[in-house]
């Protein structure tokens, strides 16, 4: 545990060295030409210190990010507009949903291409195609269609997030159900088994591992997508609104803690789709 | 009058490849009685696994005619005629052992209390009693195999097909395994069929010899043994054991080509 440890922390000491340099490199243009205009001299340590506390800096220190983070999270009343941890429960709801759609529909696809041929040659173009599709440019027209059908809220968000995530769990699912190697098929052949039969006992359980690997992959995705949906204009809830309404105002403190409490969502979900794996493959008997 | 419990006429199996065909058996003719302890023995690429799974309607003959328990391959194999055992036991790791014995006994809705009742007598029979809760991984691979083997048997199936099921183990488990093999046979009377690349395991466990030779993989011979049915492990060291061993080597020779 310690050996493991030390390495990290030093990694975080070096981003965070790096990190205060740059703020002090980038924000002292702002410091160095406010002091012009007012016609005063500013010495190093004056100019080092003004940066780390700009109101709206370029870049934010560390210590202002935490800050912001801190107040949007315990600062406020979770149902108020101004707390983080509210935004963060909308993209949560809506990313879990997409979430949830996109791995029913990838698990239903894969099934498919698994057992017909047609399938296979019909719908994994058509689902690599998709993915070419770069989805922040497509999702405003997407947001704005379903708005003019009256389609709003969690939905819109949700589909787009759905179709950031079914690609992952079709894929590793392809995979998973292809697992089993010839020797296994002709097991289940020598004993007359029914494909549906092959499908229940073999198949489905030897996809486990592979499952849960994308469900990781498909879970994240499903985030970003959730955040891409909040950015265009008109919506106000969601960490993707936060970070938009941050950059609107130039409230860059706001984006960066909205940046960190997206990032710690994602490390949250990934962690979850982690433990329930260890404990389904535990209970298999296919974790050791 | 008995017909033979697998009976082959003029087989011939062509497998077209991108290299052109390959004749992985030329004219087999063979016919294995019921209780017959069969090995079939040869080098790599002389048919051997290939007529296994013609047997087992796994392959498909492109010529003569091929008759398991009097019916064609296909229907014995949709009457489940036979267990087949594979060179890895191949048990599913999410699965415990008894899990896996079980395996074709709910494919083929035999009830629960049989099911229970079945996956006790093989556990027993391989030697496997304590082990019925425990993960393949927790295993050895000699003990795998025998799970593997208890599978196999577990269903009602008077055919036993085994194609070199102690390939991958080393030679003091797979003494034993042959013993074991040998008294499961006793207590079972089950037809087997046995593809192996070991002269002494052909020898020690049958009662009827296949030399097989390759290139087109076709039969060389066929030596009835003359052991008593029961063989202790030491009955390898007598004159009878030691001759027969002898014929075999020759019959390998003699359709080796070494060219
Ligand atoms: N599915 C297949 N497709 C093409 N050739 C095959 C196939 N299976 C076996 N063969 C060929 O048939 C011959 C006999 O193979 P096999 O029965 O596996 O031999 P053995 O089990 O005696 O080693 C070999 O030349 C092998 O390459
Ligand atoms: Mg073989």
């Amino acid at each position: 545990m310690k050996k493991s440890i030390l390495p990290i922390l030093t990694v975080l000491a070096a981003i965070v060295v790096i990190w205060y340099a740059g703020a002090v490199w980038l924000n002292s243009q702002w410091t160095y030409d406010q002091a012009a205009r007012a016609g005063v001299e500013v010495t190093f340590s004056e100019m080092v210190s003004d940066t780390l506390t700009q109101a709206r800096p370029v870049l934010p220190a560390p210590h202002q990010v935490a800050k912001g983070l801190w107040d949007g999270i315990a600062g406020q009343k979770i149902t108020s507009k101004r707390s983080l941890v509210y935004h963060a429960w909308i993209t949560f709801s809506a990313t879990m949903a997409g979430f949830g759609l996109g791995t029913i529909a990838g698990i239903l696809l894969a099934v498919g291409i698994v057992h017909s041929r047609a399938m296979d040659m019909s719908v994994m173009p058509w689902a690599i195609a998709s993915q070419t599709i770069p989805i922040l440019a497509i999702a405003p027209m997407v947001i704005v269609v379903l708005a003019s059908l009256g389609i709003k809220g969690m939905l819109p968000k949700a589909i787009i997030a759905a179709y950031l995530s079914f690609f992952p769990v079709l894929v590793g699912m392809v995979k998973g159900l292809r697992a089993p190697d010839a020797m296994q098929l002709d097991l289940l052949r020598t004993y007359n088994a029914s494909d549906a039969q092959g499908f229940w006992k073999l198949r489905l359980p030897a996809s486990m591992p592979y499952l849960f690997a994308s469900l990781k992959v498909g879970i994240a995705a499903a985030l970003v997508g959730t955040i891409v949906a909040e950015l265009p204009a008109g919506a106000t809830q969601g960490l993707g609104a936060r970070l938009l309404s941050g950059s609107y105002y130039g409230q860059t403190i706001q984006i960066w803690a909205a940046l960190f409490g997206a990032a710690i969502l994602a490390a949250l979900l990934v962690l979850v789709v982690g433990v329930v794996e260890r404990i389904t493959l535990k209970r298999k008997g296919m974790a050791q | 009058m008995r017909s033979p419990v697998i009976d082959a006429k003029d087989l011939n199996l062509i497998f077209e490849t991108n290299d052109g065909p390959v004749q992985a058996l030329k004219d087999v003719n063979l016919s294995i009685e019921r209780g017959d302890f069969v090995s079939f023995i040869g080098p790599s690429g002389c048919g051997k696994t290939t007529f296994l799974r013609c047997i087992a309607a796994l392959e498909h003959p492109t010529s003569g005619s091929l008759t398991v328990n009097g019916i064609s391959p296909e229907e014995a194999r949709k009457a489940r005629s036979y267990g087949y055992v594979f060179q890895a036991a191949g048990l599913y790791p999410w699965r415990t052992i008894a899990g896996n014995v079980k395996l074709p006994l709910e494919i083929m809705g035999y009830t629960q209390a049989d099911q229970e009742a079945r996956v006790e007598k093989v556990l027993s029979l391989v030697d496997l009693q304590g082990f019925a809760k425990k993960f393949p991984w927790q295993l050895s691979g000699g003990m795998q195999q025998r799970a593997s083997i208890a599978r196999a048997l577990a269903f009602d199936a008077d055919i036993l097909l085994m194609d070199e099921p102690f390939g991958a183990l080393d030679e003091i488990v797979r003494d034993r395994l042959n013993e074991e093999l040998l008294k499961l046979w006793a207590t079972t009377g089950k037809t087997i069929g046995f593809v192996t690349h070991s002269i002494p395991e052909a020898v020690y466990l049958s009662t009827k010899i296949v030399v097989m030779s390759p290139r087109p993989g076709r039969i060389t011979d066929v030596i009835e043994s003359t052991l008593p049915k029961e063989r202790p492990l030491d009955i390898r060291d007598s004159a009878e054991f030691l001759a027969i061993a002898h014929r075999v080597r020759e019959g390998l020779r003699a359709g080796h080509a070494y060219d």
